[in-house]
């Protein structure tokens, strides 16, 4: 620790105002204030005194994420290992193969063999995420002279999380850059940006890639009939009326096919009741949500439809489909880009709830 | 060669005052027809032929047109004028102006015409006009031509319908991205060239004026209320 704290001395005289390499301070200052507490105290007053600062706010969100990750690695080794039992092949890509070096079973029973299969897909997803949004944060902050800052680590884990497990690299590049810059940096950097960027990265992805981040990749592997790789959700959608085969008990644990990390609400809640004890999440936000979902969700009950099967989709099941509780926890509850008195929260959920349900 | 003027008016519209970048003028059509190059550029021709006849043909008549009636007699040149053009494509061009379809007839509310006509056109001379006109359908057709070519080429992996990049979907390597496709992109690629253009010519950032609350009129309302309800 002595040996990092010396490097640091070192290298701070350089970067100060005046020294050879005083455009990199901010580079400086982000990994030194990563390493060490910051120098810099409040000395007058008066000010809010709170333990909470952006950083240990961000860093409780990405505790409250950990379920979910754990969830998007064992679930979606758990969905090819479903395919391949029912029949179906494995993908033609490197984690196949280095699974197959492994010697681990391809069965859903087998529980360390779904973690690891899961995540030879989920992680190489995460470090690309994390380098390209770190790339353009790291660009962006030497250029505007501002702090790096803490923001882009909740927002580089919601996206591998929202993502298809066999998405290709280069788009999640894409649609990463793309969620940061224009979602985020042109508007002045965290704080200042009125779009959530990792929704914003998936927005890009689902209008420039349709083909990719809806039906044909959601599972990484081909199903024995070849044509069920569509989400749970589409297909009900389009008309089957039936659950293919899956209870509401999966839907809750998350054991269907979907976006990596969304599918389980189980885990959701885990994440939602640390974001709730901490208050870093609005409750207001949430209860808003839920209940425009409901609402919503009867009255299209009510209305029915004889083209349109999702009008005859139970509220129930409205709560445990198409990552809702996932959107409804992690995204809506996004401080920087909600509603900001209690009451604008609570509003600002009902409207989420109505929309989500209405356009579905 | 030219005057101080006329030269004014034909290059200061390219990059110092570009009707789309800096006015923020004519963004209906640079969003619906720039998915292709090719319409896209005649377009751009049938505007800036447009805007030149408007322009020459209001300066020449303009010490004879009563202010009170300005506007409703440069529309009716500029609509005269879109008509004709309108049908000179369908003439001539039919495919293209299948696929420009509306907004051929929709340049009449294109505001570049509008307002050069009433900023420019009747206070200057036919020469100048005719130059100021040259030069933002210059302007206008530089942004258009930027926004079509990036739509075309990563949209559709062609430029004016020649294949550039081979498509994933015919055996080669290139994805198109949809979201070129869309109307958005333009949004996009125009707010990238406004932000690539401020930060190369500072001079055209909008500098944001702070008022302090002290400079602010006392607000009164409050106590009126307060009064209204005493009594």
């Amino acid at each position: 620790m002595q040996l990092l704290r010396n490097l640091f001395d070192r290298i701070e005289p350089l970067v100060q105002p005046g020294g050879k390499y005083e455009k990199l301070y901010p580079l400086y200052e982000g990994i030194e204030s990563f390493c060490f507490t910051p120098p810099e105290r409040t000395r007058s007053g008066p000010h809010v005194r709170d333990v909470l600062d952006l950083k240990r706010m961000m860093v409780l969100v990405v505790f409250a994420l950990i379920p979910c990750i754990l969830m998007a690695m064992f679930n979606t080794g758990y969905q090819i290992h479903r395919v391949v039992e029912a029949g179906g092949t494995t993908l033609d890509t490197w984690q196949s193969t280095v699974y197959g070096l492994t010697g681990l079973p391809l069965a859903t029973s087998s529980w360390v063999g779904n973690f690891v299969h899961g995540a030879l897909y989920f992680v190489p997803v995460y470090l690309v995420t994390m380098t390209a949004g770190g790339i353009c944060e790291v660009i962006f902050s030497l250029v505007r002279g501002h702090a790096i800052n803490e923001g882009f680590l909740v927002t580089g884990t919601l996206i591998p999380l929202i993502l298809p497990p066999a998405i290709p690299y280069w788009q999640v590049v894409l649609g990463t850059a793309f969620g940061v810059v224009i979602g985020k940096e042109i508007f002045g950097g965290t704080g200042m940006n009125f779009l959530n960027p990792a929704l914003t990265a998936r927005a890009f992805l689902f209008f420039a890639y349709p083909a990719q981040i809806s039906g044909e990749v959601w599972v990484a592997a081909t199903p024995a009939d070849g044509q069920s790789g569509a989400t749970w959700l589409a297909s009900f959608a389009e008309g089957s009326g039936h659950l293919a085969g899956f209870t509401w008990t999966d839907a809750f644990l998350g054991l269907i096919p979907g976006s990596m990390g969304e599918t389980s609400v189980l885990a959701v809640l885990l994440g939602a009741a640390l974001l709730l004890l901490t208050r870093v999440g609005a409750w207001q936000t949430m209860a808003g949500v839920l209940a425009g979902t409901l609402a919503t969700a009867a009255l299209l009950n009510t209305v029915g439809s004889d083209t349109n099967a999702m009008m005859s989709l139970p509220p129930h099941w409205h709560l445990v489909l198409g990552g809702w509780a996932f959107g409804t926890v992690f995204m809506a509850t996004d401080p920087v880009s909600s509603a900001f008195t209690s009451t604008g929260k609570l509003w600002y959920g009902v409207g989420i709830g109505v929309l989500s349900r209405s356009s579905s | 060669m030219l005057d101080k003027q006329s030269r004014g008016a034909l290059l200061d519209p390219l990059v110092d005052d570009n009707p789309i970048a800096k006015q923020v003028l004519g963004i209906c059509s640079a969003l619906a027809v720039t998915t292709l190059l090719q319409p896209s550029l005649v377009m751009c021709l049938a505007v800036t032929a447009v805007l030149v006849a408007s322009n020459v043909s209001i300066s020449l008549i303009r010490q004879w047109i009563p202010s009170s009636i300005r506007i409703i007699v440069q529309l009716t040149i500029i609509s005269s004028l879109v008509i004709l053009t309108d049908q000179v494509l369908k003439a001539y061009a039919y495919g293209v102006s299948r696929q420009l379809s509306v907004f051929v007839g929709l340049i009449i509310t294109n505001c570049i015409l509008m307002g050069r006509a009433e900023a420019f056109a009747m206070q200057n001379g036919p020469k100048a006009s005719f130059f100021d006109a040259i030069g933002n359908g210059a302007g206008y057709s530089l942004i258009l031509l930027i926004v079509a070519a990036l739509r075309e080429f990563f949209g559709a992996g062609s430029l004016f319908g020649v294949r550039i990049l081979p498509l994933a979907a015919d055996g080669g390597w290139y994805v198109p991205n949809g979201l070129m496709v869309l109307s958005p992109a333009a949004f996009f690629l125009i707010g990238g060239i406004v932000w690539a253009v401020r930060t190369w010519k500072p001079a055209q950032v909008e500098i944001e004026r702070v008022v302090h609350i002290e400079e602010l009129p006392h607000d009164t309302s409050h106590r009126d209320g307060a009064d209204r309800r005493a009594a």
